[in-house]
């Protein structure tokens, strides 16, 4: 088991800082990601979509339960070193302003403690992947549309061969054609390098052609988890209504 | 360092860090710089025009301006100098823990912020002047303790606003130690805010100190300093205007050179306001525009 995640609660607190009041965002989920799986998880604005997908890359940590990364705490940084990568939504700030496409690419590479002549010499190799040439590499992310600053996180992400990649709405902030076009990569890559994904975002479209499980999540609970192939015959009424406002 | 080539194309920001480093290095020659001894009194020379011997002049007890103004830059700009870095040192190393580690951290090092800022800045130099004796050391020791609260608080939010980003979320996502994510990450996006917000109030602290000195609080009589130059002209300022025109130039010239190489700076150091490298070669169009950008800030 790649990923287990065990009865995970998160709140925040509302208000100021002696506020007792708390905002419950996730309630008590729970759920495993096999090695190599594709996992979307979808959900309406505020079903604590984003807050799963930071809780999963163990930037935060939950109040409650845990989540654990081959049988080790992801809150753990050593234990996500190279295994772990994630592609953000916003791609004004994904990448370092002051850092060059090359930088942005290195620093994953480095953390891993490869050396930087070696290094260097992949990055050629990673853009080809994703459909850049190597002319990018001196480029700043400022001198780069939408879709290529995006190719160029995914780059990124693959760039250490993690074992799983968490897309936090990685294709939203794209246009059509062009979210087409990252998803017929990722797939690729997904083949090619044989990791697994955690896909969050709230097109149920874009999750049934990349993913092979779905997770529903609704006001921060687990409404349901169905194969792809299932996926007609759900059984709850959410889940239900969701995918008929899709098809009308 | 390639980045910082692109500051010798601006021949503003040239000007400026050469005006700069001519008058820090006439202050710290002073002594071998300056035609005459700064307190030197010639009474049979008050208010003399300009001589060959007295290039600016003689003030109202005969000492020559020029010489005067020479060794006032020790404590009119480099002293003003170490104080600024220092607090804006402090004061950055609290905004950078603030900002980046949030919830109760920042909550209290927020509220000890508070508290300094709460008092009225004078008053509080005065207090502290008063504590330490007076003189020039303890005037910038007072300054220090209560600049930096003001300046961690501009870098807190400055920090903050970076430590949300999505790079910043990537570097923890992949592990690296919140060490590295500042020194990489925070510190060199963060420095342009720092380098205009410290050399923006380099010209307030330097009137400031010379307000204090006035009082006789700081620097103390016969040595030069800028602002007491300043005041002491005042007396003759209709008679005599041309005698507050030395000093107050003088600060002018400085002030707004320490802006402009630090505006320089940034320009040079950020990329999306750096015009690309083919474009800067050899168009004096690319310089106009910069100026223009710069009138308008």
């Amino acid at each position: 088991m790649l990923l287990s995640v065990e009865s995970v609660e998160k709140s925040y607190r509302k208000g100021g800082l002696f506020s007792k009041e708390r905002e419950h965002v996730l309630k008590n989920i729970s759920f495993e990601c096999k090695l190599g799986e594709c996992l979307g998880i979808i959900g309406e604005s505020g079903s604590g979509k984003s807050t799963l997908g930071r809780l999963l890359l163990g930037i935060e940590k939950p109040d409650r339960g845990s989540i654990l990364f081959e049988g080790k705490k992801v809150e753990d940084r050593k234990v996500r070193t190279g295994n772990l990568s994630a592609v953000f939504q916003d791609y004004t700030s994904s990448i370092n302003p002051f850092y060059t496409v090359e930088e942005a690419i290195l620093e994953p590479l480095q953390m891993k403690r490869k050396a930087r002549e070696e290094a260097l010499s992949e990055i050629d190799h990673l853009l080809y992947q994703v459909g850049l040439d190597p002319s990018y590499r001196k480029k700043y992310p400022h001198e780069l549309s939408g879709g290529e600053v995006q190719r160029v996180c995914i780059a990124r992400a693959v760039s250490t061969e993690p074992k799983c990649i968490l897309f936090d709405e990685a294709i939203s902030s794209l246009d059509g054609s062009v979210q087409m076009q990252v998803l017929e990569l990722l797939k690729n890559l997904r083949k090619r390098y044989d990791m697994g994904y955690i896909f969050i975002t709230h097109d149920i479209q874009a999750a049934a052609y990349i993913c092979d499980r779905i997770m529903v999540l609704r006001n921060g609970e687990i409404e349901e988890i169905v194969e792809v192939e299932q996926l007609k015959d759900v059984q709850s009424t959410y889940t239900k209504k969701l995918l008929q406002m899709i098809i009308a | 360092m390639k980045r910082l080539q692109n500051v010798w194309k601006d021949k503003v920001a040239v000007l400026s860090l050469s005006i700069i480093t001519v008058t820090t290095v006439a202050g710290i020659f002073a002594p071998f710089v300056a035609p005459n001894d700064p307190e030197e009194v010639h009474m049979e020379l008050r208010f003399a025009s300009a001589s060959w011997e007295y290039l600016l002049g003689n003030d109202h007890l005969g000492r020559c301006v020029l010489s005067r103004l020479i060794y006032g830059i020790r404590p009119s700009m480099l002293w003003v100098f170490v104080a600024l870095l220092l607090s804006v040192s402090i004061g950055s190393i609290v905004g950078f823990l603030a900002g980046y580690f949030r919830g109760k951290t920042d909550a209290f090092l927020m509220r000890v912020c508070d508290v300094i800022l709460s008092f009225p800045g004078y008053v509080m130099t005065l207090a502290i002047i008063g504590i330490l004796g007076v003189g020039f050391e303890s005037l910038i020791i007072a300054f220090v303790l209560m600049k930096w609260a003001w300046f961690a608080r501009i870098i807190r939010s400055s920090v903050m606003q970076y430590a949300e980003s999505d790079y910043v979320k990537f570097a923890k996502a992949i592990g690296a130690s919140n060490m590295a994510i500042m020194i990489r990450h925070i510190v060199p996006v963060a420095l342009p805010d720092i380098a205009v917000i410290s050399s923006s109030s380099f010209g307030s602290m330097i009137l400031q100190i010379s307000g204090f000195s006035f009082l006789g609080l700081g620097i103390q009589a016969p040595e030069a300093e800028w602002g007491m130059m300043l005041n002491e002209a005042r007396d003759v300022m209709f008679s005599r205007p041309e005698f507050m025109l030395a000093p107050g130039l003088t600060i002018v010239i400085v002030v707004s050179a320490i802006n402009y190489l630090s505006d320089a700076l940034q320009v040079a150091l950020d990329p999306k306001l750096m015009t690309s490298k083919h474009k800067q070669q050899g168009l004096e169009a690319a310089s106009a525009v910069k100026l223009e950008g710069k009138g308008v800030a």
